[in-house]
This record gives structure tokens, sequence and C-alpha cells, in this order.
């Protein structure tokens, strides 16, 4: 392996609290080490480029059966958005739905790194990292679908939380799933058969059980399996008038599960979860009670999911909601129910500046990003493709560095909503320290990969050198330069090597696929009966079920030691 | 103006989508000649495939490019056009005139499918016929022509105007199924013959058979007689049935179809009384 030295560059790592300072950093083997020898390795001038830990993404949907068929249902998204075979990457489409390298090579290309997939049915994981095998650069993990399962909904109901517990950590290791992702839970399970749930309290039909039951209850399995991230939320009444006071139940209700200063839940793309009024008329911000609420209790983790003004393409598992997205557009729509584990829906939708509604949801996103005070808990998303492409992310870091830029904007949108926004109130913008915390180290922190997201010794050599000189240029005023600095990284380095330059792939490598392996204290057995009900009810039998560990390309388990 | 003569019968599809007005315009003789063209996987130069001949007397003030001899393989010509002309007397291949905004493309022989599509203004002419999709959408898109005109003096294939949003089409043989499929305004004359299906999931526009249908769908609802019918100024006589449709997608398009060359229709005249 070769030895690398990045010299003369401004640090940003602020899991190791280091602010601007002007250092060099080491590569060996990669892996960030102390020193090298100056003579073998090879060196990067960095000096006037900021240095950051590659990026990491807690939440975009990059791969898996829900991805494709949006990639199939959109020709017309890729035409204009081709690229070209060259010696090094192959071929590829975006521009909303990228196929699997054109994904790598976008996100490598922005200094990206690690990136998470959160929505895989355990039915589709094979599908999933299939495509994931495909998507080179970065390293990536999945989230597997749990909040409507009926094994975890029957254990729950029944009180039975250890025996979840076991048939959560088999399902982990049977899908090589990182974390417990939950949608719209119980209504899900409901929109089987033409049903919905209404907030927290309500019965989910047949199981006898509340969505704020799964909820706590895979928040307790959570803890019991210490899984490295908390339970992954999107919340009931995602998208809709007044959901902000489900948002606040939701977090609410686990709120005496927390202790020693731990997050434990993490509500998703929170900017879809933060509307007030009763309906679209008379649509307005919640995220001032959401943000309040988050400054004043610690354990909760946000993501935005940040509209941008584009053309998109909406999926999520969320099959009620995106039927009534189809209802409301008119566009063309998939919904499709995964037997008796979730269902999934996928829309193509225009946010338009002109809208009321799309004008607001912008202005909410921003909204939360700027008021919830610790920057610790709330990461840049953009729920990639459902709000926005993630080839956005510079001109949200944009937004949220610059004042200016959020005014520009703001000047173009529709004026009802721009009277109604928050955002004229809000001085703040963002340094460069902080634009650090939210794009990686806050993330990497709260996924607990511990070798990603900070460069102090012992770390994954993933590093993002951006040119921009942040003692020359005022963000504020300069935002087109931030923009276009956090476009094309300078350098991308991956595992000690360097992997893009300028906005150019120059090496391609393969990504690892993390996954958890919880030990329990004795062997995860499956019950006969469990087996019986594969039989009945799945179309994949029990023994064709589980993914070997040989199916990914690069696996890199995480064992944790369990309390069951 | 600048005449291309093709040098052999091409095989393989030509991606001449660098024969507009606007790149050739811009450029002297000897870099048009060098303009990059694929033909099938081969990356050749534009004299290598064509002889290309420069006469400056008849340089008007815009720039016209005529092609002569047979271009059935080449596909996308004038493609983003916004100024000039190109005239071809011969055949010519698909997609021509893609994403138009402007000039004229006249045609002696007959074009392939798509031809017009995504246009948005500008005039093509066919003297022969046409194939599938004219004026239509990309592939999975719902933005057809958006203005302009299309004028065929010939028949053309199905799905004319798919997903049309405004301009003309005037078709003066015969059409195939699904005209006018999906159309959410302009309009579409047809002076021959329909093989049916016509304004399927039609939300506004117009369209007009003054041949023979063998059918209405039947999410379409009888309006009333009209004995002429105005299409861009111009008043087409008839007498016509005037239909309402398409009733499925709530729409408010209108279908007009001659009634004396469809006397099986009559029976929708027993709705009007």
């Amino acid at each position: 392996m070769t030895q690398l030295i990045v010299k003369n560059g401004f640090v940003y790592d602020p899991l190791n609290r280091i602010d601007g300072e002007k250092m060099d950093l080491a590569i060996n083997d990669g892996k960030i080490v102390g020193k090298v020898d100056e003579k073998k390795a090879k060196v990067i001038d960095a000096s006037g480029m900021i240095v950051m830990p590659g990026g990491v993404d807690i939440h975009c949907h990059i791969a898996g059966a829900e991805v494709n068929t949006g990639r199939l249902l959109r020709p017309e998204d890729h035409f204009r958005d081709v690229e070209a075979k060259t010696a090094i990457t192959r071929s590829g489409v975006g521009y909303s739905i990228p196929s699997t390298f054109t994904t790598g090579y976008r996100y490598a290309r922005m200094g990206y790194t690690t990136i998470m997939n959160p929505s895989m049915p355990p039915l589709e994981a094979r599908h999933t990292h299939e495509e994931l095998n495909d998507t080179p650069m970065v390293d990536k993990a999945s989230y597997p679908l749990l909040g409507d399962w009926w094994f975890v909904l029957e254990d729950l109901r029944d009180g039975m939380i250890k025996e979840c517990a076991a048939h959560v950590a088999w399902i982990m290791v049977a899908t090589k799933g990182y974390a417990i992702k939950i949608v719209n839970p119980g209504g899900l399970e409901a929109w089987g058969f033409g049903q919905n749930v209404r907030n927290i309290d309500d019965t989910v039909p047949r199981f006898n059980i509340t969505p704020k039951e799964i909820i706590r209850g895979l928040c307790k399995v959570n803890k019991l399996l210490h899984m490295p991230h908390t339970i992954h939320v999107h919340t009931n009444n995602l998208g809709k008038a007044g959901n902000y006071a489900t948002a606040l139940d939701t977090m609410k209700c686990v709120e005496n599960l927390a202790s020693d200063d731990k997050p434990v839940i993490h509500i998703t793309h929170c900017q879809f979860s933060a509307y007030k009024g009763s309906n679209w008329r008379t649509l307005r911000s919640g995220a001032e009670e959401i943000a309040k609420y988050v400054n004043h209790h610690r354990h909760v983790t946000l993501d935005l999911g940040q509209v941008v003004f584009t053309d998109t393409t909406t999926m999520t598992a969320d099959g009620p909601f995106q039927y009534g997205l189809y209802q409301l557009t008119g566009n063309k729509w998939v919904n499709h129910d995964v037997e008796t584990e979730t269902s999934s829906g996928i829309v193509p939708f225009r946010y338009r500046r002109k809208s009321y509604v799309h004008a607001t949801q912008w202005s909410i996103g921003l909204e939360l990003g700027l008021l919830v005070e610790d920057p610790w808990r709330i990461y840049l998303t953009t729920d990639h493709p459902n709000a926005a492409p993630f080839i956005t992310y510079p001109r949200i870091i944009s937004w949220l560095m610059s004042r200016n830029a959020r005014d520009i904007t703001m000047k173009r949108i529709n004026k009802r909503a721009r009277h109604k926004s928050l955002l004229p109130s809000i001085e703040r913008e963002y340094s460069f320290y902080e634009i650090a915390i939210v794009t990686r180290a806050g993330q990497a922190k709260s996924l607990s990969l511990t070798q990603k997201g900070h460069l102090g010794i012992g770390a994954d050599a993933d590093i993002a050198i951006y040119n921009i000189n942040p003692e020359l240029v005022d963000p504020s005023r300069k935002y087109k330069a931030v923009r276009k600095a956090f476009e094309n990284s300078a350098y991308t380095i991956k595992n000690g090597e360097i992997v893009a330059k300028d906005g150019k792939i120059v090496k391609s490598v393969r990504g690892k696929t993390f996954w958890v392996n919880p030990q329990l204290s004795s062997p995860i057995e499956v019950a006969d009966d469990m087996k019986r009900r594969f039989r009945e009810y799945w179309t994949v039998e029990y023994e064709n079920y589980s993914i070997p560990e040989s199916f990914l390309a690069a696996s890199a388990p995480i064992s944790v030691k369990a309390e069951v | 103006m600048i005449t291309l003569y093709p040098k052999r019968l091409f095989k393989a599809p030509l991606d001449a989508q660098c024969i507009t007005p606007d790149i050739f315009a811009e450029k002297p003789v000897s870099k048009i000649a060098e303009l990059q063209i694929w033909e099938g996987n081969q990356k050749r130069t534009l004299d290598q495939l064509f002889k290309i001949e420069y006469n400056a007397k008849n340089q008007s003030e815009e720039m016209t490019i005529r092609i002569l001899g047979d271009v059935r393989k080449a596909r996308r010509i004038g493609a983003k056009m916004s100024t000039g002309k190109i005239i071809i007397d011969g055949d010519t291949g698909m997609h021509l005139g893609e994403e138009m905004q402007g000039g004229t493309i006249v045609v002696a022989g007959s074009a392939g499918s798509w031809t017009g599509c995504m246009m948005k203004k500008g005039i093509i002419q066919i003297k022969g016929d046409a194939g599938d999709y004219i004026g239509a959408a990309y592939r999975g898109s719902t933005r057809g022509m958006n203005g302009g005109e299309i004028v065929i003096q010939g028949n053309a294939g199905n799905e004319v105007g798919c997903f049309m949003r405004n301009g003309l089409i005037r078709i003066d043989g015969n059409v195939g199924q699904f005209v006018g499929i999906h159309m959410r305004n302009g309009t579409i004359i047809v002076q021959g013959n329909s093989e049916g299906r016509t304004g399927a999931q039609m939300s506004g526009g117009k369209i007009v058979v003054c041949g023979h249908t063998p059918s209405i769908l039947p999410t379409f609802t009888v309006d009333s007689i009209k004995s002429k019918v105005k299409v861009n100024g111009e008043i087409v006589k008839g007498p016509f049935y005037k239909f309402v449709g398409d009733l499925a997608e709530d729409g408010n398009g209108k279908l007009f179809v001659s009634q004396i060359q469809n006397p099986h229709l009559k029976f929708y005249e027993k709705y009007l009384e």
C-alpha cells in the first residue's frame, strides 16, 4: 500500500475538536497514522484547501427493488443526464435515480465515502445487496424494515421483548442489515388491507397493538441488542398537514427509555414530518416546535430531508403516503405490497418554486437545520431521491452557510410562502466546522462507525479535500464559491488511495458492506413454527431466505454483544 | 447554402445531431467537415460520409442545409435547431427535428418515427409518409410537442401527438391508431382515415378526423353536430359529430368526426334529441 501525506490543509475534524487548524495528515496502509517516511510517501499539497473526513450519508435510497423499479419507471429522468464510459469508470445515467456505478462515482466526486441505504424490505435483501455490490467507491450498509413485520408485531403485542430481540438479531444476520428501520409503524401492515393508522395511539387492525407500542418495543430491542445506531423512524402521518404533533408524540413516547444522555431515536427526513395546519392550503411550518423540543431533549437525532426545487422521484416504503401523492399529482405511480413485511410506492414529483406548498417545504427544511442548536443531532440529507437527488447537497450547504444565498432563493419563491416563512428572522449561518459535523462527523457518531467521520490516528483514511480557502473566502458572501468547491472535491481519498481528483474519478475501488452481527448468550434458534409460517405465507422458503456472508462482495461484519 | 451528398448508402444508423443550421452557422467550412458523427459504433467525420458543397452565391440571410440523397439511416437531423432551414431531397430517419426550437425542415421523401418529438417551435413539412409518435413526448415523459407545426402530406403511423401540449399537426393522408393519445392541448387534423381509438386519455385540445374511423372510444360522449370546424384560423367544412372526452380522465378534449364518412356512427344522434 502506498503512503500518503496531506500537507498544509485547513483540517476540520470535529470528533477530535480540530477546527480549521493547519496541519499535515499521514496515511499508511489505508489508515491515518502518526508519521510516515516523508521520502517514500506521496505528498498531496493541500495548502489553501479544506481537509475533512470523507462524507457520511445516513439516509439515501440508492439500491434495492424499489430504487430499481424507480429506474425502470423513469426513462425520461435518464436521457438528459448521461455519463459516457472512460478508461476507469463505467457508463451510466442520472439524474434522480442514477444507476449503481454512477451513484458511487457521483458520491466520490463530492467527497462522500460512506452511505447508508435506509429501506430494505427483508425479502428484497438479496436484490439490495446485489446492487450494493455494484456500487463502487463507497462503504455502505442497509437498514431492514421491521416496523410492520408480523413476528415483530406479535412478539411486541404479547410483551415478549427478549424473544423479539432474538428474532431481530436473526433478521440482521439473515439480511445483513445494520439498523432497525421503522416506516409508518402499523400503517403499512394496515395498508395491505387498504387501511392506515391515524396517530400513534391508533390500533393496528388484526394485531391489537398501537404504533406507540411498536416504536417503544423496538427501541427496547435496540437497546438490548446494543445496536450501533438507534431506531431509524419514518413517522406516522408523514407528508400530511398537521403531522408535527405526531412527530412530537413519536419523540416523546421514548423519552423515558433514554439514559446517560445518549440518543435512542432518529427521526428521519424530519422536514416531511414538520407540518402545521389542517390541509394543504393552510399548511404552515412546525419547525419551531420540533426544534424547541429537540433543543430541550437529548434523546433525539434528526435528519433534514431538505427539498430542492427540481424534478425528482419520490420512493418510500410508506405505501399509503405514496398513494396519496399519486392522487394529488395524477402522475404515473407504482404501489407494492411486500408480503407480510412492508409496502412501497413510487411517484415522480417536481418541486416548484412558485407552489405555496413546495416553497413552504423548502423553508421548513432550512428552518429545522438552523433552529436546532446542536449540529451533532441534525444531519444534512435530502432523503435522496425523495426531496431532491443527493447531487444537490452543495447547494444546501451554501444555504446553511449563507443568509445571502437563502435570501436570493427566497426572492424567487411563492409570495405567500415567503411571507409566512420563518427564515428571514433567522440570522444563523453555519461555519465550516458545523458543516463538517452535519455532513460527516455527526452522522458517523450517530451510526457508531468508529473508523469513519474523523481523522484521528487509527481511523480509516477516507478524506475529502475541497479547494476553498477558509481564511480568504467568506462563505456568507461567496456562497457560490462554496457550492462549487463542495460539488467537486479537489481530492477524495478512500482507504488511503486517491480515487477522485478535481471532479474526475482516477481510480475505481470497491467499498465494504457493513452489517451487524449480534452475539447472543445462546445461539439464535429459529422455531419450527416460524419455519412453518415461512412455508405458508412467504414466496421465499426459509431455507433460501438468509443471505450467506459470501454473497457480499466485501463483507464487514460488526459484532455487538447483546443482553439476550 | 451548404449541400450534403451522401457518399454511399448507409447501412448502420447515423447519429446525425450535428447537422443543424445552428452548428453549421458558427463554423467555417473546414470545421464543418470535421464535425463528429457516429456511424453504428464507428466515429467518423462529416466529410467521410458526405461530400460537402458550399455555395456562397445563394447564401441568403438564414443558414440553409440541403441534403441530396437517401439518408433514411440518419437520426436526429435538425435536433434542437432554432433557426435556418434544412431541405432533404430524399427519405430521412428517426427523430427528425427533435426538440426543435425554430426554423424550418422540408423533406421531399418520407420521414421515420418520432419526427418533431418534444418540439417547441418551428415548422416541419414532410411530403411523403411519416412513422409513429409524430410530435410525441420522450418515453415515460409527459412533455410532448409544445408548439410549432408539423405537416405530413402522406400517411402517418400510430400515436401521433402523444402527450401533445400545444401546436398543430396536420396530416393529409391516413393515420394509425391512438391519434392524440394523452393529449393535453393543441390541434391535430387528419384529412384521411383514422384506424380508431382516437384521443385516448386526452384531457384537452382538439382532434379533427375528416375521413372514416371504425368507432369512438366509449369514454367519449357525443355533444352536438357542427357544420364546420375552425382549425388554426381556417374553416374546415363538415358536418362533424362533436365528441367530448376522455371522461375516464375527467377530460375536456374535443373530437370532431366527419358525419358523411361515418354512417355507422349514426346511432349517436339519438342521444342528441
